[in-house]
């Protein structure tokens, strides 16, 4: 049809043919490759016609024109192709979210983790957790509702026991996972802290590059967080500078700051934490967590206090000289590989995907106290539980939980 | 002239013919013989899982069958004893002349209801209205409505072994004529299959060899009018097939016409033939047998588990190698038969042919099978066809009302696919629809539409008022920590007053103990204080599913055109746009449960609807 107002012939099915593309009156608009995809193995599901045309604006607007005359011709909005395909069953919720992270990811980790979602190896978890999570439910409905027949009668609901518990088990792993997978997909979160004036603002700029933070002799110059977004080996990074934590302050803003400081930590993928090297001799050790524990302003202690404060851990920098930086870039960018590493169960990237898995959780965990002579309300848990999976991937097939009874119990006096 | 004409005397015509002439219809059942009506074709039992839900529904709207079968029960169990109340169904043995004779006199006895006996042939049409029904002796009987429940007549085939036999049931000729009417009206008709084992001498029977399995004492009762149960109760008995029985099946099992190729209908899947369970299950060494007697003063049994259509003489080896059968003598050869359905799709939900107003059809014909499904179909489509005579709305039951609901709605919306039999694990509502408290779901709605007779209106006033004694009770007796304490019973020493509702929320804690505490808990009567137990049992998954029943029934009222072309719809599969076209259901909620559907579908067909609203 698309072909025909253009006063040409279609190619074959999936094979570029040139073709002149001419409007109503014959003039000729362009001569442009073109290829026409019919539905439904398509990635819309739709048929779909591509034309590869010289793109100025005067050629664009002549074919608009023409192909407008076409029945139900609209442009297509933002996100239509995928608003199409997740309609027709091309994909699921989870690989549409893939691919709107595909299309932003700036690190490889980000595309690995896109690309696992987007081709559906996530979807595919999703599902086989609830198709093992029916089969236990089949067991169940099957010790209810064929309780008298010898076949089944109570080891249905033994044998849907151990099903439960083993995948309860991967889910909690995989819940266990879902701090770590959030931060591949929005990046790893650095957060440098320690006591004020010890250079945290320094040192910031020197791993960023650049003058992202004011620095200042003054302690407490810092008040609120300071962002600074790098690469490292490849993978995206986000780093904090935070207002420095000290015991006692009378300032209100700086308090304010320290508050946001606490809070930074907690979310935190990895602390960096900053001390002055000529304080250090009057401090035992740091009563935080932390990743790596620095030392700055090196150039300013002698040999043996060096010697000391490496051999108890210490990563000693001069963020003024630069000595020690890169070593220390090194070191975080190992930690932060570490940190990025994408698995095969890494499925809970998204807030949407953790509430679903912890609510599924609950259900089963629910479902594991109950007895033999309760099992109406493990039943009940079950299916909940079930609901939630299929919410992630929002498919919900109608199983045939009968059908999976039928097979494996003779049914039937 | 008759204002309802119902057509067969099963368990699905009976309670329509019941169910007319209680809301005042002219009603006349027509059936080839008086005699055969309330006969149990197959297994003489009623009731068990689900399909004891159903009994105690059709109870609840004054139907026949429970109060029939507890005059005829001659074994009670109620099975699921030890789970909770939602899952548990009562079931009994049937002496199956009993059964019928009790049936007969319910339907003898009903005012507006005459039988006649007659071998229907055809609906009259004028003007695309029903006028009457023509039988094959050539006599024209004028009515407006007609409920047809053939069973497994409409072209019944029985199958016995190389044998084929015209026939509805045993001994009894099919019935020919409806089919083609109904093709040319344009319904589409499928065909289903089903079996019977062979019936065995009892006193051919070693039963010394067997295990016994005794009945409840005292027996549960299916009516909620039935106090007790005076029929004396008898025992059935175990055995199970052996090597020997395999092997026989196994060298003959090309001589079943299950596996020649002659049977073309599906069969239930939970009813398998013995040669389908040693076929597809050849790793169990044994399969169980109920031995079934059929009646008190009747020595046929029922060999509940070896349905067959295998020729005789294989019967009869198979048979007696099973322990307690050597020397059994068989008194009928088990058959398969094959018979004609309407896809269900065909039908609203009042159980009324879409495209044959007055026209309702119920039972084995819809593509279900047992008698509790025949009867509560029977009970739907003959109080609608009451009402469709009288110029009233049609009556119809939801999913969360009832498994009557559930499995009108299986039907209408998805289909069949095997024969349709009720489980417990269909309804999403399982733990608020119990055969307990059917009467507290449905006996007001049967009264509100006039299908609940004065004896049971009576009666179930005084049940309700008990019950809701009970729970003012419940919720208005306490006591404090220290007293609770006293009396006995392991409560946290908090100070706080707990309710006789609180404490038996506590596993450990029974009526017994309260009435100790409180004597005017003895006062309330054991139904009253199950329901009670029922209540604290599954108060915390009660409020939840009563919220999902809200999310569910708004569905259900967001009407959707039947003229809405599916076929034309883009975004929808293709396999999905003909099943909406073959389901067209009514409301949103209906559409959500066509086979296939997904969110995404649903919010097509959606859009659809809003733009030829705007249209």
């Amino acid at each position: 049809m698309v072909f025909e107002c253009f006063g040409a012939s279609p190619p074959k099915p999936r094979q570029a043919a040139l073709r002149t593309l001419r409007d109503k009156a014959g003039l000729v608009i362009d001569q442009a490759l073109c290829l026409w995809f019919p539905g439904p193995s398509t990635v819309t599901g739709e048929d779909m016609v591509e034309l590869h045309l010289h793109g100025s604006p005067a050629i664009v607007e002549l074919v608009l024109r023409v192909l407008s005359q076409l029945e139900g011709f609209a442009l297509a909005e933002a996100g239509e192709f995928t608003r199409r395909a997740y309609l027709h069953n091309k994909m699921d919720l989870v690989q549409v979210e893939g691919l709107s992270d595909l299309l932003s990811s700036d690190s490889e980790p980000q595309r690995r983790l896109a690309m696992r979602q987007f081709l559906g190896e996530s979807s595919s978890v999703f599902v086989a957790w609830r198709s093992r999570l029916l089969v236990a439910l089949a067991l169940c409905e099957a010790a209810i509702d064929f309780s008298d027949e010898a076949d089944v009668a109570e080891k249905a609901w033994r044998q849907s026991l151990p099903v439960v518990e083993t995948l309860l088990i991967e889910l909690q792993a995989a819940l266990a996972q879902a701090e770590r997978v959030a931060a591949v997909r929005r990046g790893v979160s650095i957060v440098i802290a320690g006591p004020p004036n010890v250079g945290k603002s320094s040192l910031l700029n020197r791993l960023a590059d650049r003058d992202a933070a004011i620095v200042s002799p003054v302690a407490g110059t810092t008040r609120d967080v300071i962002e600074a977004a790098v690469k490292l080996s490849g993978v995206h990074v986000i780093l904090a500078d935070t207002a420095g934590l000290r015991r006692n302050t009378d300032d209100a803003i700086e308090r304010e700051g320290m508050t946001r400081t606490e809070q930074r930590l907690r979310e935190a993928d990895l602390v960096l934490w900053v001390e002055d090297a000529n304080a250090l001799a009057s401090i035992n050790g740091v009563d935080r967590i932390y990743d790596v524990k620095i030392a700055n302003k090196s150039d300013l202690i002698g040999e043996q206090e060096s010697i000391r404060l490496r051999n108890d851990g210490w990563t000693l920098i001069s963020a003024r000289s630069g000595d020690g930086i890169a070593a220390l870039l090194q070191r975080v960018s190992d930690l932060v590989l570490q940190r990025s590493t994408v698995g095969e169960n890494d499925v809970v990237v998204r807030e949407r995907h953790r509430v679903a898995v912890q609510s599924a959780v609950d259900h089963l965990q629910s479902a594991l106290t109950r007895s033999e002579d309760t099992l109406e309300f493990a039943a009940e848990d079950m299916r909940k539980a079930a609901q939630c999976l299929a919410g992630v991937t929002g498919r919900i097939d109608v199983e045939d939980i009968l059908g999976k009874i039928f097979q494996d119990f003779c049914i039937g006096k | 002239m008759y204002d309802v004409i119902v057509i067969g005397g099963g368990h699905a015509g009976c309670e329509a013919a019941a169910a007319s002439a209680r809301l005042g219809a002219k009603t006349a059942l027509v059936t080839h013989k008086f005699a055969t009506i309330g006969e149990m074709s197959c297994n003489p039992a009623i009731g068990g899982l689900g399909k004891g839900h159903l009994v105690r529904e059709v109870d609840a709207l004054d139907g026949l069958m429970g109060r029939v079968a507890d005059q005829a029960g001659i074994q009670f169990r109620l099975l699921n004893r030890s789970k909770g109340p939602a899952v548990r169904g009562p079931r009994a043995q049937a002496d199956r002349k009993l059964y019928r004779l009790a049936m007969q006199r319910a339907i003898s006895e009903q005012e507006n209801l005459t039988v006649i006996e007659a071998a229907a042939l055809g609906l009259i049409i004028v003007d695309g209205w029903i006028v009457g029904i023509s039988t094959e002796d050539g006599q024209e009987i004028k009515c407006r409505s007609v409920v047809l429940t053939t069973g497994t007549f409409l072209n019944g085939l029985i199958h016995l072994g190389e044998k084929q036999i015209p026939a509805g049931r045993v001994g009894e000729p099919p019935s020919h004529g409806f089919s083609q009417q109904m093709r040319d009206m344009g319904l589409t008709l499928g065909r289903l299959k089903t079996g019977t084992p062979a019936r065995l001498d009892g006193k051919t029977i070693d039963w010394s060899s067997l295990d016994e399995q005794r009945g409840d004492n005292p027996p549960v009762p299916f009516s909620f009018l039935t106090d007790r149960i005076t029929t004396p109760q008898i025992s059935c008995y175990i055995t199970e097939t052996t090597a020997r029985t395999h092997k026989i099946i196994a060298d003959n099992i090309s001589r079943s016409p299950l596996y020649s190729g002659q049977i073309s209908g599906v069969g239930p899947r939970y009813c398998p033939s013995i040669e389908d369970k040693i076929h597809r299950f050849a790793d169990k060494s044994k399969h169980q047998i109920f031995l079934e007697p059929e009646g008190l003063d009747d020595d046929t049994v029922y060999p509940n588990g070896i349905s067959t259509s295998l020729p005789e003489d294989v019967q009869e080896q198979f048979i007696r190698s099973i322990p307690g059968l050597e020397a059994v003598r068989i008194i009928r050869p088990g058959y398969a038969i094959e018979y004609d359905h309407v896809d269900p799709q065909e039908l609203d939900d009042s159980l009324q042919v879409k495209l044959q107003p007055g026209f309702f059809l119920a039972g084995q014909i819809n593509g279900t099978t047992g008698y509790e499904e025949a009867a509560a179909q029977g009970l739907i489509a003959g109080l609608n066809a009451a009402r469709f005579v009288a110029g009233e709305k049609p009556v119809h039951f939801d999913r969360a009302e009832g498994y009557l609901g559930v499995m009108v709605d299986d039907l209408v919306t998805r289909g069949v696919s095997e024969p349709y039999r009720m489980f417990t694990s269909r309804a999403e509502y399982r733990l608020l629809m119990r055969a307990d408290n059917a009467d507290q779901r449905l006996t007001d709605k049967g009264i509100a539409i006039g299908l609940v007779g004065q004896n049971r209106q009576n009666v179930h006033r005084h049940r309700m008022d008990d019950i809701a004694r009970a729970r003012a009770l419940a919720t208005g007796l306490s006591l404090t920590s220290a007293a609770a304490a006293k009396a006995g019973l392991k409560v946290n020493q908090d100070g706080q007053r707990r309710t006789v509702h609180q404490l038996l929320s506590m596993p450990e804690v029974g009526f017994e103990q309260l009435t100790a505490i409180w004597p005017e808990l003895a006062s309330i009567p054991d139904y009253a204080k199950e329901a009670l137990e029922a209540d604290t049992l599954y108060a915390g998954y009660a409020d939840r599913q009563k919220d999902e029943i809200a999310h569910f029934r708004a569905d259900d009222a967001l009407p959707i055109p039947t003229d809405i072309d599916y076929l034309a719809l883009p975004g929808l599969s293709m396999e999905l746009r003909q099943k909406l076209t073959r389901a067209k259901p009514t409301t949103v909620g209906q559409a959500t449960r066509v086979d296939g559907m997904t969110p995404a579908a649903l919010a097509c067909v959606l859009s659809a609807l809003r733009k030829s609203r705007a249209a």
